[in-house]
């Protein structure tokens, strides 16, 4: 299945030069995008740099909300990761050529997804210079007792899985070859089974809990997929508006098509399943519905997260009933806004709305409220930066070597 | 770590000239020598390592660090190696702070399995327990960290969550009781199965204690802990030198640092020296007895063979070893 190419000689070092060059070579609205970036990871650096010297404490964390922004965003971004497995599975399984098409960029942003996470975890521990003690031989990892054991080898085998097999695919296409589907189809199948896994896992982390009566609850791995399998295909499908408008990779109205049914279908089971922890915890209200209480309504004065859940909730609903009824015909100027609500609107609510109740009250009943420092807002806007830079970096050559390919194709 | 260091050696350079002048001003001739002595001391010390380098840590304080950074998980030491690291640990203190503390690494003694009870009728909410624990454990003054929590309960309730945690004013109060919590040192403690790193666990004495130098300050422990027994070190802790209790276990009153999880021990350093935990000697009421579970014939056996006993939380079969208890 080779085909003869029109420039031979390709190779890794080539494939890493043309790499660097592609991603660093764009029209000026492209180096403005860079510098945009460039600019809020700097900040973030630098606001690590004051909480590595002076310690957590410059964070609004306490001993009673002790996870706060960081967190929030890891148990978010693992979702949006374990989302692309909503291509991956049509377009390898069910060979879906439409999804297959795209299906690269899902990977690309699940990689993005997944170094914020564990960029988000490095920046939540009090002793980064201790992490070597995680790893087995030289340290000790706590598996299978710690959930948190689990969560570190499958985020990471996942990161592993998700980079080995679009490098291969995207090689073989950059040097003119047919990948062997038998050599990468099992890794397909491993990564299909490992997407599940890291959210499932993570939901684990907090349902594993009897400490915390409101994360100790069996609905919380499944509503993780649902509010995944709706908020990462709603940032794909971001993602493809994005690259459709911008360059000259054009994406089917097909595909936004299918990725809208998916969304609405998770999205809808994701409500269903809200509704039903909302209704046992105000049917009959009890000690444990008071984390509940203090998220919708408050608890004795402290009402911080009440305008966002409702925002969320609000957000939500909307942006999946536009998604349901498509009033703009997979038109990108109702497509946009409407992922952009739904995205946003899981992101408040499975993000602080889910981790900073869950610690309040405390165990001894205690009630403080909690809203990030300047420090964390930094660090995460810096965390977010280079997450869409890596997505960047990853899908902007990926496009050029498919069109090229195509193009090859084509011609012989 | 580098800035820290320096930090940590300039305010050394910068405290040593004022603590002579101070030793001059209150103490007599002969203190002042000895301060000029020790002035004197450092000073070469610090002509010796050159102008240059004056502001980085002595090659002693460099190697020390060193093995420090490298060192096992100390479940996984052997008793030589436990030694060292406390010799280690001593020396930097002196270093780093000028204190000479002793520290041990006792192990658990054979036969005991503490076990702690708490008088509900007799407390009187004086909190003579936290300032005795805050003294002993070397508790940071500056976040004002406590161990133990004293709560004042209307009547008719019998949960701490119910109870009013911060009250300034003078007790007892009529018509009010007071309960105590702690760390309650479950036999089936959960932050032990949360921890990533095994830096947490059950020693066989069943006191749970934290590798401090071992944790990443992760805090999913925290998260796991029904009873709100961990403490975070959320800055750099401070304990004024004057004030630092010297005699110190591994795995417990020594000196934390910033990023890691600490909590009660039960007093390691002195319960396995035969003594009573700081909060049960302070207590004017006798509200706390605290004993060997094995010993038929402690008090602790008593309490719980002789009064009705209750613990908190039962039904999530943590099984804490601290019992509550109305005379």
């Amino acid at each position: 299945m080779t085909h003869k190419s029109s420039t031979p000689g390709r190779g890794l070092i080539a494939f890493i030069k043309d790499v660097i060059t592609w991603n660093l070579s764009g029209g000026l609205a492209y180096q403005f995008f860079l510098c945009i970036l460039a600019a809020f990871m700097m900040l973030g650096i630098y606001a690590y740099l004051v909480q590595f010297k002076i310690g957590l404490g410059v964070t609004n964390m306490s001993n009673i909300v002790s996870w706060g922004l960081y967190i929030s965003n890891f148990t978010f971004f693992v979702g949006v990761a374990a989302a692309a497995v909503m291509l991956i599975l049509p377009a390898y399984i069910f060979k879906d050529k439409d999804l297959h098409k795209v299906v690269i960029i899902g990977e690309g942003v699940a990689v993005g997804a997944l170094v914020m996470c564990l960029l988000f975890i490095i920046a939540d521990l009090g002793g980064p210079l201790n992490a070597w003690h995680l790893i087995p031989g030289i340290g000790i990892l706590n598996w299978p007792s710690s959930l948190l054991a689990w969560d570190i080898i499958v985020i990471n085998g996942y990161l592993a899985l998700n980079l080995l097999v679009p490098f291969y695919i995207i090689y073989c296409h950059y040097n003119n070859r047919a990948p062997n589907e038998n050599k990468y189809r099992p890794f397909i199948f491993l990564s299909i089974f490992w997407a599940f896994a890291i959210h499932m896992i993570t939901a684990f982390l907090y349902e594993g809990l009897p400490a915390r009566p409101f994360w100790n609850n069996p609905l919380m791995g499944p509503r993780f997929l649902a509010s995944a399998f709706a908020a990462g295909p709603a940032l794909i499908s971001v993602v493809l508006i994005i690259i459709d408008t911008a360059t000259t990779f054009k994406i089917n109205s097909k595909i936004f098509n299918k990725l809208r049914l998916i969304i609405v279908v998770s999205a809808i089971i994701n409500l269903i399943m809200l509704f039903s922890e909302v209704f046992k915890e105000f049917y009959f209200t009890t000690h444990h519905s008071l984390s509940a209480v203090y998220l919708f309504f408050g608890l004795d004065g402290y009402d911080a997260l009440v305008p966002w859940i409702w925002t969320a909730i609000s957000m939500n609903i909307l942006g999946t009933v536009i998604l349901a009824f498509n009033p703009g015909k997979n038109k990108p100027f109702v497509l946009l806004p409407a992922c952009v609500l739904l995205f946003t609107g899981i992101w408040i609510e499975k993000g602080m709305g889910l981790i900073i109740p869950g610690l309040v009250p405390s165990p001894l009943g205690e009630i403080v409220d909690y809203a990030p420092s300047w420090v964390e807002v930094s660090i995460t806007l810096g965390i977010l930066a280079f997450g869409i830079f890596v997505v960047t970096f990853l899908i902007k050559p990926a496009i050029i070597i498919e069109q090229r390919f195509e193009e090859d194709r084509r011609l012989h | 770590m580098d800035i820290r260091k320096n930090n940590e050696n300039k305010n050394q350079k910068e405290s040593s000239p004022n603590q002579t002048t101070d030793k001059k001003k209150k103490f007599g001739r002969r203190d002042f020598l000895k301060g000029a002595a020790k002035a004197a001391a450092l000073g070469s010390v610090a002509m010796a390592s050159g102008c240059g380098t004056a502001l980085l840590p002595s090659k002693e304080e460099r190697e020390l660090r060193w093995k420090e950074y490298f060192k096992k998980n100390y479940r996984l030491m052997t008793v030589s190696e436990k030694e060292e690291t406390v010799r280690r640990l001593e020396r930097l203190a002196k270093i780093k702070k000028d204190v000479s503390i002793q520290m041990s690494s006792k192990a658990a003694i054979p036969g005991v399995l503490y076990g702690y009870a708490f008088n509900v009728t007799r407390c009187e909410g004086f909190m003579e327990c936290v300032a005795a624990c805050v003294k002993e454990n070397n508790l940071d003054r500056k976040s004002k960290t406590q161990y133990i929590r004293i709560f004042e309960m209307e009547p008719g309730e019998m949960a701490p969550a119910a109870g009013n945690g911060k009250y300034f004013h003078e007790v007892p109060v009529e018509g009010h009781f007071y309960m105590g919590a702690q760390c309650f040192h479950c036999e089936n403690p959960p932050c032990v199965k949360a921890c990533p790193t095994k830096a947490t666990w059950k020693e066989p004495d069943g006191i749970v204690v934290v590798d401090y130098n071992w944790c990443i300050g992760c805090r999913y422990c925290m998260a796991a802990c029904p009873y709100y027994g961990r403490r975070f070190n959320w800055h750099d802790p401070e304990v004024p030198a004057k004030e630092m209790t010297k005699k110190q276990h591994y795995l417990g009153n020594r000196m934390r640092a910033r990023g890691q999880m600490e909590k009660c021990t039960f007093c390691v350093q002195r319960t396995r020296e035969g003594r009573l935990p700081a909060c049960v000697e302070a207590c004017p009421t006798g509200a706390r007895v605290f004993g060997n579970l094995l010993d038929p014939k402690s008090e602790i056996r008593f309490v719980l063979k002789n009064k009705k006993v209750f613990r908190l939380k039962e039904e999530l079969t943590t099984d804490p070893k601290f019992w509550y208890f109305i005379d």
